[in-house]
């Protein structure tokens, strides 16, 4: 009898259980935000900090009560697709948000994968914020791509130009992974070098995404004597080996790079051989951050349990939809709404001190506001951390 | 010249150590163990968690990874192949089994390590330097000593020990070994299990040099399988000549070819198209197999 009783009273429970699961889940709709990118591979860094930067930022609001977009609290669910850096498999994934209902979708974060997802994005009126270069994505006829950070034309001339007045820079040399990014990124690196005036001592060596020894790739740049010696494109896996290779064979010059890196991968692969080594850093230095900003790494950090610096920077894109859509609601289901909004949009920058604002810029760089508004922090390592070198503003 | 020859032997000497592991498996139970280089990256992952995260001496996250690697081996092959061989006649079982192995690991890598490039601080310091003909860092030559070291202790257990001998009369003959009383589950238990743990010592070796990460897997089983289709699939003496081959033609490549572009593995694959039209069993391969 007592058995039985027992029975039945755990079963209420459980039903209960489930129905207010049920009601608590059901309390505020859910706006869904895709993310189509790399996690997996050797770059699976770069897209890793998109999605938990999403998935950090989503947790919190929903823990908060919601994202209020027109006086509705909404629940933040995001969707997740691993690219594995394929374009093939980026257009899957694009297909996929657009049979998931999903206007809105961060990555991807190549440039061949970006240019692939174009026409889905385009048919299906999705609007995508990747984390890639080609000009063509955010320039007319072109309107549905939002660059997520600051590309490497923007970044790469302002510190040659800055290395070149502080350091007495003259010669430079580009060393790239043969892959469409570093390549396309060398090319304007080298370009923009030649334009500022710098001699371009070497810019033809490229090497495998998977080389294990950088030492015979990197000896003919070496003995071109560079004052400075650009990564193009770097990948987080690769930078460590390409500065111990390039220290180990005697360079003793500037080693800098375009793409965010992160400060432990460093400190491990390279140790004080790394020292002085320059890269473009996440949007945010302990000057700049926020409390808002401060408690995102916190969460990020008790969530996923390291803290990846490149978050820095890819806590925006999620922060930007959602305030664009918050502006003008009807942005919600209409891309066409929310291209409208972009032009004149400005929302205060929680991630910032000061009165810095969330804004869409690019009028310079495109010809229209289609790239989000961060800060360009330079970053310089050294013994195991970064070290902001200059702060710059993209127009 | 000279730095050609010792970044041939060097990245030969790591080859030579990754392809003996898989053309070990491929002999004893006709395995092509495509899970190879996720084998090698979680091998690197655990030295780097003894070494880097738990302050241990580099030595123990050597054995750890040795230990590690052959005890997942041995369960892979008891509870996995086995079974698999067991009861299908089919050779394109095991490959998928091993592909999934492949991805399994890959998931279980990300979950336990992340997706982050690591490494562990530089077990030697210093430079070799001479006159600028030949620079090689001091961690190179001992790594690239110690797999030389690991290649012979290997031929010494194959041809001096019990389990070696009962390895190479399996893989000569697997009917006639079980015939002669050789224990063929065992054997092949044990040979997986070595296989297993040579791809754990050179990612424990090498994350020293290069570093570990996520993908690098894939990339460093097509290389072990084109030394052992050079040097001829099962054949030992093959795998280490195979190695020591692609190492030097890929240092030769890098510096020669190097004002061509990045062709040098367009030009090896090239050449290994042509070389396997006129001796597809490899250079010490049997045409029978």
């Amino acid at each position: 009898m007592l058995r039985r009783t027992l029975l039945k009273t755990s079963a209420l429970a459980a039903v209960a259980s489930i129905a207010m699961l049920g009601t608590a889940f059901a309390e505020n709709p859910v706006l869904k935000i895709g993310f189509v990118g790399v996690t997996s591979g050797p770059a699976a860094a770069w897209g890793t900090s998109n999605q938990r930067s999403m998935e950090t930022r989503a947790a919190w609001i929903n823990e908060t009560g919601g994202y209020d977009i027109g006086g509705t609290m909404y629940d933040i669910e995001i969707v997740s697709f691993d690219d594995q850096k394929d374009p093939k498999r980026a257009i899957a994934g694009m297909e996929q948000m657009a049979q998931e209902g999903i206007h809105y979708v961060v990555g991807p974060n190549v440039d061949d994968g970006a240019a692939a997802v174009r026409p889905v994005a385009e048919q299906n009126g999705i609007m995508y914020f990747p984390y890639a270069f080609p000009k063509e994505l955010y320039t007319a006829p072109a309107s549905n791509a939002v660059l997520g950070m600051v590309a490497n034309y923007q970044s790469g001339p302002a510190i040659y130009k800055y290395l070149m007045e502080n350091n007495g820079v003259k010669k430079v040399a580009f060393i790239a992974g043969n892959e469409s990014d570093p390549l396309s990124q060398r090319d304007s690196g080298s370009a923009a070098a030649k334009a500022l005036g710098l001699e371009v001592v070497s810019d033809s060596v490229t090497y495998q995404m998977d080389t294990t020894d950088f030492t015979p790739v990197l000896l003919p740049v070496i003995q071109s004597a560079p004052d400075l010696l650009v990564l193009s494109g770097v990948s987080p896996a690769n930078a460590p080996q390409l500065i111990r290779s390039a220290r180990e064979l005697g360079y003793t010059g500037l080693i800098s790079t375009e793409t965010a890196q992160d400060a432990a991968v460093l400190q491990e692969g390279a140790g004080e051989l790394a020292n002085g080594f320059i890269s473009v850093g996440g949007a945010s230095t302990p000057e700049l951050a926020s409390d808002m900003m401060r408690e995102f790494v916190e969460r990020y950090t008790a969530m996923f349990g390291e803290y990846n610096d490149e978050s820095n920077t890819k806590v925006y894109a999620l922060e930007y939809i959602l305030a664009t859509i918050a502006a003008n609601p009807a942005a919600m289901t209409d891309v066409e709404a929310f291209k409208a909004t972009m032009d004149t949009f400005e929302a205060p920058n929680p991630y910032m001190v000061g009165d810095a604002k969330l804004k869409y810029v690019g009028t310079t760089s495109f010809g229209q506001k289609r790239q989000v508004s961060v800060p360009l922090v330079v970053n310089v390592f050294n013994n195991g951390a970064f070290e902001t070198m200059f702060v710059a503003q993209v127009d | 010249m000279e730095q050609i020859l010792a970044n041939g032997l060097y990245l030969g000497a790591q080859y030579a150590l990754i392809a003996l592991g898989l053309t070990l498996i491929f002999s004893l139970m006709n395995v092509l163990n495509f899970a190879h280089g996720q084998m090698y990256v979680f091998g690197g992952f655990v030295t780097y968690t003894v070494v880097a995260q738990w302050g241990l001496p580099f030595i123990v996250g050597l054995v750890s990874s040795a230990v590690i690697l052959a005890v997942m081996g041995a369960l892979i092959e008891k509870f996995l192949f086995r079974p698999v061989i067991r009861k299908s006649k089919r050779d394109e079982s095991t490959m998928l089994l091993a592909a999934g192995i492949a991805f399994f690991l890959d998931a279980v890598i990300l979950l336990l390590f992340g997706e982050k490039q690591r490494g562990v601080p530089k077990i030697v310091d210093g430079v070799f330097n001479w006159d600028m003909r030949l620079i090689m860092p001091y961690d190179r030559i001992l790594i690239g000593v110690l797999a030389i070291a690991l290649i012979v202790g290997f031929i010494a257990l194959m041809q001096y020990t019990k389990a070696g001998r009962a390895m190479r009369a399996l893989a000569q003959d697997r009917m006639a070994a079980q015939l002669m009383g050789v224990d063929v589950d065992r054997y092949s238990m044990i040979g997986f299990a070595l296989g297993a743990l040579l791809a754990g010592l050179v990612g424990g070796l090498l994350v020293t040099i290069t570093g570990i990460n996520l993908g690098m897997g894939g990339p460093t089983s097509i290389k072990a399988f084109m030394m052992i289709m050079i040097g001829g699939a099962g054949v030992i003496s093959g795998a280490i000549a195979g190695g020591f081959i692609l190492g030097m033609m890929e240092s030769i490549g890098l510096t020669v070819l190097a004002v061509y572009g990045d062709i040098t593995y367009l030009a090896i694959f090239a050449s290994l198209m042509v070389f396997l039209a006129f001796r597809p069993q490899g250079l010490m391969g049997k045409p029978w197999g």
